[in-house]
């Protein structure tokens, strides 16, 4: 399998090493203790489409947010996992200002 | 040895032979002549050698079935020694000056074999024998069965000493992969080169051309292997294609990545100096067309493996390629037209057409005309219903469309159940092929991304439409990746009829089928009976009739018996062979050493050795080293007259508790932290307070993971307003690295910080002992102030030493004495050890070693490893007010789930025997003393353990449910390995200097 980093562009797989669900968020420190163990514990194993987190570890050290079909392996997006925060940091901040 | 016999069997020139030089090789300990080009196959054919090994299960005599990798038969041991290669197909060896091969599963010798008369039990060997036979009692096996069946069945042995060869591994990118150099992949090659494409050509075989070597039709007028020729010089002069022989695309990977392997010096006695025997390749390509065409099946008759039954195609091989003829009689057994080229071919070499016998009914195809033309025998509709001649077939029993029986002599049957496109590179991905009525074959349907098959592996079996097909794959193919192609001009092929119809076996309406052994998997010695019996019993899926026959699970994964295999289940349950189904194909097409896996990567080449940068001085010093991970440390420093170690990691305790020592602690993971949010972010990584750390200042710090557990320790100093130096534990230096990265990308992207490890920029060594100041003295440039007050404990400073070389001191202690650690840049690490002993000489200096460093931490009670388990909680760890409660920090809400501070969980304590003489054991349990040693009673565990020279007594650290609160308490110390049972006492874990006062001396 290859992935297309960002910034080391295609890359096999031997240079990455993966985490796992990239659509839990760390809950806020005052979150109930069932959103913590929900965050820790408890992960989704969909069949197809799925966002993960890999750390381009022998390459530019990024940790990036890849969509991979995991019936397949098709990549279908690599993204940066900062870029991926900032812009819902920046989302959150700006529906915070409608609300 | 004896003369070598004359290669009768050479019937005329072959064009893939040089019979101007002659080759001397042996087999079986018999020398034999060949030339050029041979395979051991074709060279021993020529010498009218027909038996070349003996079945798996039941020892018959068995010859040559094909001539390809798909051979099941033909196995033999190559080379002596350490290159001795067990189960290598004769039919891809090949041929050099000296080749020694030996036949194998015989004994005492080939063609007399002992355990033949395995044919006598067959009724035990049948389908399903090992489950049914060697069931009861257990006892049995490993006495009685598993050693008769080791003597009785198996292949060959694998060499008994390491490989002395070299495998390298490589990686390739290119547009175009072309797999396969038949017509279709010579086309789609000269498609794609031709536009500019990089286009790799792979061909598993020494000379290209694929069918093209083997059949005597032309192309344009000319043969058709010097079309081959000629395409491949063109190929050769192009820039951006490389055409790479001896080389098997073996398997598909995801992306667009396939595996090869390149035989680079298996066609000669030995590789040059410094050649490797066989490369791994990794090819990285953006299209492939996968021209890897068909493999020819067998019939499944009575005795259809006696040596002299061969697939018709492999005849024309040996004709035409090698110059060889199999046999002097031949009779023909086929079911499509193609196979009927294999009879004029024999003709045109001189050789008898006994009779053809064509499954398909009078009027299909045009055998009566090939029969009149090589004056044979012809019988449409008829079946060949037996075999005979023990070592070699003798006679057919020819069963007509009238159901009459003759025999027919002959010493050649050139049988054709039509051909199977080669699909295995299409399905490694988990697409599964298609079955086709028309063609009598699975055909790929979907295809991995970006990959195309063409020619016969596509079910295109003319040549003209498969020279198309391929030109078209390949222009398509560039395009795709964004080329200008155009279709060549390809040269004009004879036309063929194919005509096929469905043939697997000749059993029904034989009487002799119940009895005889009509084989499907030749490898694994499986028959018609074998797949009966198994779907009788309720085998009919394929994959259960696999495991439960062994059918196709042998080295050759059954390339020439899965599809006959699958029809004969398919009728017997009454069901199409789509119904049936069929398996999907697992890589590696063809098999790959281990060697090649393994590639370089061997010995310490696989694991490497990291050496800290005082390696080379400890050892003069004449140390001995330990592995701690990949680090080489230096585990004690012994002197003469010192006995044991004990002797000498007591003397070096003693050493830094009285006078001064010093320890290379570079393979601590040292991370260099910066940024304005540098504070911030350290004060979520740690679960301590980091905002208030002043400039020049260390503190420890502890890292939990998110689920509340200790995961990691050390020191981070602050070097400067918004820079930071982190150390980690040597075995979590990768881990906390990436965690890092992990917790400010993902986590806090807005903390403006950037890390980066400095493990191996800077050599750092602890000098400890109530001395050290004074020799640190001696070291640091006079302008900077050592003195208590001006660089009191946890006190950190960059500085300059040895007149001008930077460093970094930090006033730090693991032992708890007056102690430092100096960095240097790591290339003066050397040096400094040996100006440590120079100037610390008259101070009475030593160095010591992981030993005495981890005997002085567990003096103070310090956490290490065995500690930090993953297991234990900070609380646990004695640490459980570090955790601040003033901020979120990782793991700050999971630590504070009840049952992770609950009191009555293991926690932290000292304990020392009784009996200070008592030898204390890591991994020893602690029960309440006189309990019973069970699990209801166990209370805790020992973690670490030393003899103390400064207690004079063994001290252990440990955890133990309400430890803190036990002070005093005599427990039960439970070696369960050892037996023994010690009565200890629970102690505070600080055992040298408890108020902490030499720290600040
Ligand atoms: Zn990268």
């Amino acid at each position: 399998m290859r992935l297309t980093c960002p910034s080391c562009g295609s890359r096999g797989l031997e240079e990455f090493t993966y985490r796992g669900d990239a659509s839990v968020r760390r809950p806020a420190a005052d979150a109930s203790e069932q959103a913590w163990v929900d965050y820790v514990y408890l992960r989704d194993n969909p069949c197809g489409r799925h966002q993960e987190l890999w750390y381009h570890g022998a390459g530019c050290r990024s940790w990036l947010v890849v969509t991979r079909d995991t019936r397949t392996h098709e990549i279908f997006d690599v993204r940066n996992a900062r870029d991926v925060a900032l812009t819902e940091r920046q989302t959150d901040a700006g529906q915070g200002e409608i609300a | 040895m004896s003369a070598a016999p004359a290669q009768i069997f050479r019937v005329r020139s072959g064009n893939g032979v040089d019979t101007s030089q002659t080759l001397h090789f042996s087999f079986d300990g018999k020398t034999y002549t060949g030339h050029p080009g041979d395979t051991l196959a074709s060279a021993l054919l020529a010498h009218g050698v027909r038996l070349f090994g003996r079945s798996f299960k039941y020892h018959r005599p068995r010859g040559l079935l094909s001539a390809g990798p798909e051979e099941p038969n033909a196995l033999v041991e190559l080379r002596d020694g350490a290159r001795r290669e067990p189960n290598t197909r004769v039919t891809v060896v090949e041929l050099f000056d000296g080749l020694n091969a030996s036949s194998q599963n015989r004994w005492p010798s080939l063609s007399f074999d002992a355990l033949g008369m395995n044919g006598l039990f067959t009724s035990v060997l049948g389908a399903g024998f090992y489950y049914k036979t060697f069931m009861w009692p257990a006892s049995f096996w490993e006495k009685l069965y598993e050693p008769m069946i080791r003597r009785a069945a198996g292949l060959g042995r694998a060499a008994d000493e390491a490989d002395p060869d070299l495998y390298e591994k490589s990686t390739a990118f290119c547009d175009v992969l072309v797999v396969g150099s038949g017509p279709a992949g010579l086309a789609a090659a000269l498609a794609a080169g031709r536009s500019g494409a990089r286009v790799i050509l792979c061909e598993q075989d020494a000379l290209p051309g694929g069918r093209l070597r083997d059949e005597s039709a032309t192309l344009d007028g000319k043969a058709g292997w010097q079309w081959a020729e000629q395409v491949r010089q063109e190929l050769a002069g192009m820039p951006e294609v490389r055409v790479m022989t001896r080389t098997c695309v073996f398997g598909a990977y995801d992306g667009g990545t396939y595996g090869a392997l390149e035989r680079v010096a298996d066609h000669v006695a030995l590789p040059k100096d410094g050649q490797p025997r066989q490369r791994l390749w990794r090819i990285v390509a953006r299209e492939c067309v996968m021209a890897t065409g068909a493999i020819e099946r067998p019939v499944v008759f009575p005795n259809n493996d006696r040596p002299g039954v061969m697939l018709a195609g492999a005849v024309r091989t040996y004709l035409n390629r090698f110059g060889v003829s199999p046999g002097r009689k031949a009779v023909l057994y086929i079911c499509n037209d193609d196979g009927l080229r294999t009879a004029l071919d024999l003709r045109r070499a001189g050789v008898a057409i006994a009779a053809i016998v064509d499954s398909r009914p009078a009027g299909v195809g045009g055998g009566a005309q090939v029969a009149s033309q090589c004056g044979a025998a012809f019988f449409p509709g008829g079946a060949i219903a037996d075999c005979y001649g023990h070592s070699g077939v003798k006679a057919v029993l020819v069963r007509d469309a009238s159901g009459k029986a003759r025999s027919i002599a002959c010493d050649l049957v050139a049988m054709s159940g039509g051909w199977s496109p080669n699909v295995a590179l299409a399905t490694h991905l988990g697409n599964r092929p298609v079955w086709h009525d028309d063609l009598c074959a699975f055909l790929p349907s979907t295809l991995p991304p970006g990959m195309v098959a063409a020619g016969a592996a596509a079910g295109v079996f003319d040549t003209a439409e498969a020279l198309h097909d391929g030109a078209v794959a390949g222009q398509r193919a560039a395009v795709a990746c964004g080329f200008a192609a155009t279709l060549p001009v390809l040269p004009e092929a004879e036309p063929t009829r194919y005509a096929i119809r469905a043939l697997f076996h000749a059993l029904k309406g034989v009487p002799s089928a119940k009895k005889a052994k009509a084989f499907v998997d030749f490898q694994n010695d499986v028959t018609a009976k074998d797949v009966a019996l198994a779907a009788r019993e309720g085998f009919v899926s394929v994959e259960h009739l696999k495991r439960y026959t062994t059918l196709g699970m042998a080295t050759d994964q059954g390339k020439t018996s899965n599809i006959n295999a699958l029809a004969l289940l398919a009728e017997i349950t009454e069901r199409t062979i789509p119904q049936t189904g069929t398996t999907l194909i697992r890589p590696p097409v063809q098999p790959v050493a281990i060697e090649a896996l393994a590639g370089p990567h061997r010995g310490t080449h696989f694991k490497p050795t990291r050496l800290p940068p005082t390696h080379q001085w400890a050892e003069e010093q004449g140390a001995v080293f330990t592995a701690n991970g990949l680090w080489m440390r230096a585990q004690w420093f012994p002197r003469s007259g010192e006995t044991d170690w004990l002797e000498t990691v007591s003397r070096e305790v003693r050493t830094v508790r009285e006078a001064v020592g010093f320890c290379d602690v570079t393979t601590l993971g040292k991370i260099d932290i910066q940024g304005p949010d540098a504070a911030e972010f350290l004060n979520r990584i740690y679960v301590n307070a980091w905002l208030k750390l002043a400039v020049g200042r260390v503190r420890y710090g502890l890292m939990l993971r998110e689920d509340g557990f200790a995961y990691d320790d050390g020191t981070t100093a602050r070097l400067g307003e918004n820079h930071y130096v982190m150390t980690t534990t040597t075995a979590n230096a990768g881990g906390v690295m990436a965690h890092l990265e992990f917790c400010h990308q993902w986590l806090w992207p807005e903390l403006d910080v950037q890390f980066i490890s400095v493990t191996d920029e800077w050599a750092q060594i602890a000098v400890a002992g109530p001395k050290s100041r004074a020799v640190l003295e001696k070291i640091v440039d006079a302008s900077f102030d050592l003195s208590n007050e001006a660089f009191p404990y946890m006190a950190a400073a960059e500085l300059t030493v040895c007149g001008g070389v930077a460093a970094r001191l930090f006033r730090l202690s693991f032992s708890g004495e007056l102690a430092y650690e100096l960095a240097v840049p790591a290339r003066y690490g050397d040096a400094l050890a040996r100006l440590l002993m120079k100037v610390g000489e008259p101070f009475g200096i030593a160095p010591y070693g992981t030993e005495a460093l981890g005997v002085l931490r567990i003096e103070k009670g310090h956490p290490a490893g065995p500690e930090l388990n993953g297991q234990t909680t900070a609380h646990d760890l004695g640490m459980g007010r570090l955790l601040s409660t003033k901020k979120d920090f990782i793991g700050s809400r999971m630590a504070q789930r009840p049952a992770l501070t609950d009191p009555a969980r293991p926690t932290l304590i000292g304990i020392q025997p009784v009996n200070p003489e008592d030898m204390l054991v890591a991994g020893s349990h602690l029960l309440p003393q006189g309990a019973s040693a069970t699990a209801t009673s166990d209370q805790g565990w020992l973690s670490s353990v030393a003899w103390s020279p400064s207690v004079g007594s063994w001290i252990g650290l440990g955890f133990l449910t309400n430890g803190p609160a036990r002070k005093g308490e005599i427990v039960s110390v439970h070696n369960l390995l050892a037996g023994t049972i010690i009565a200890a006492r629970i102690v505070d874990p600080v055992f040298v200097d408890p108020k902490g006062e030499r720290l600040h001396g």
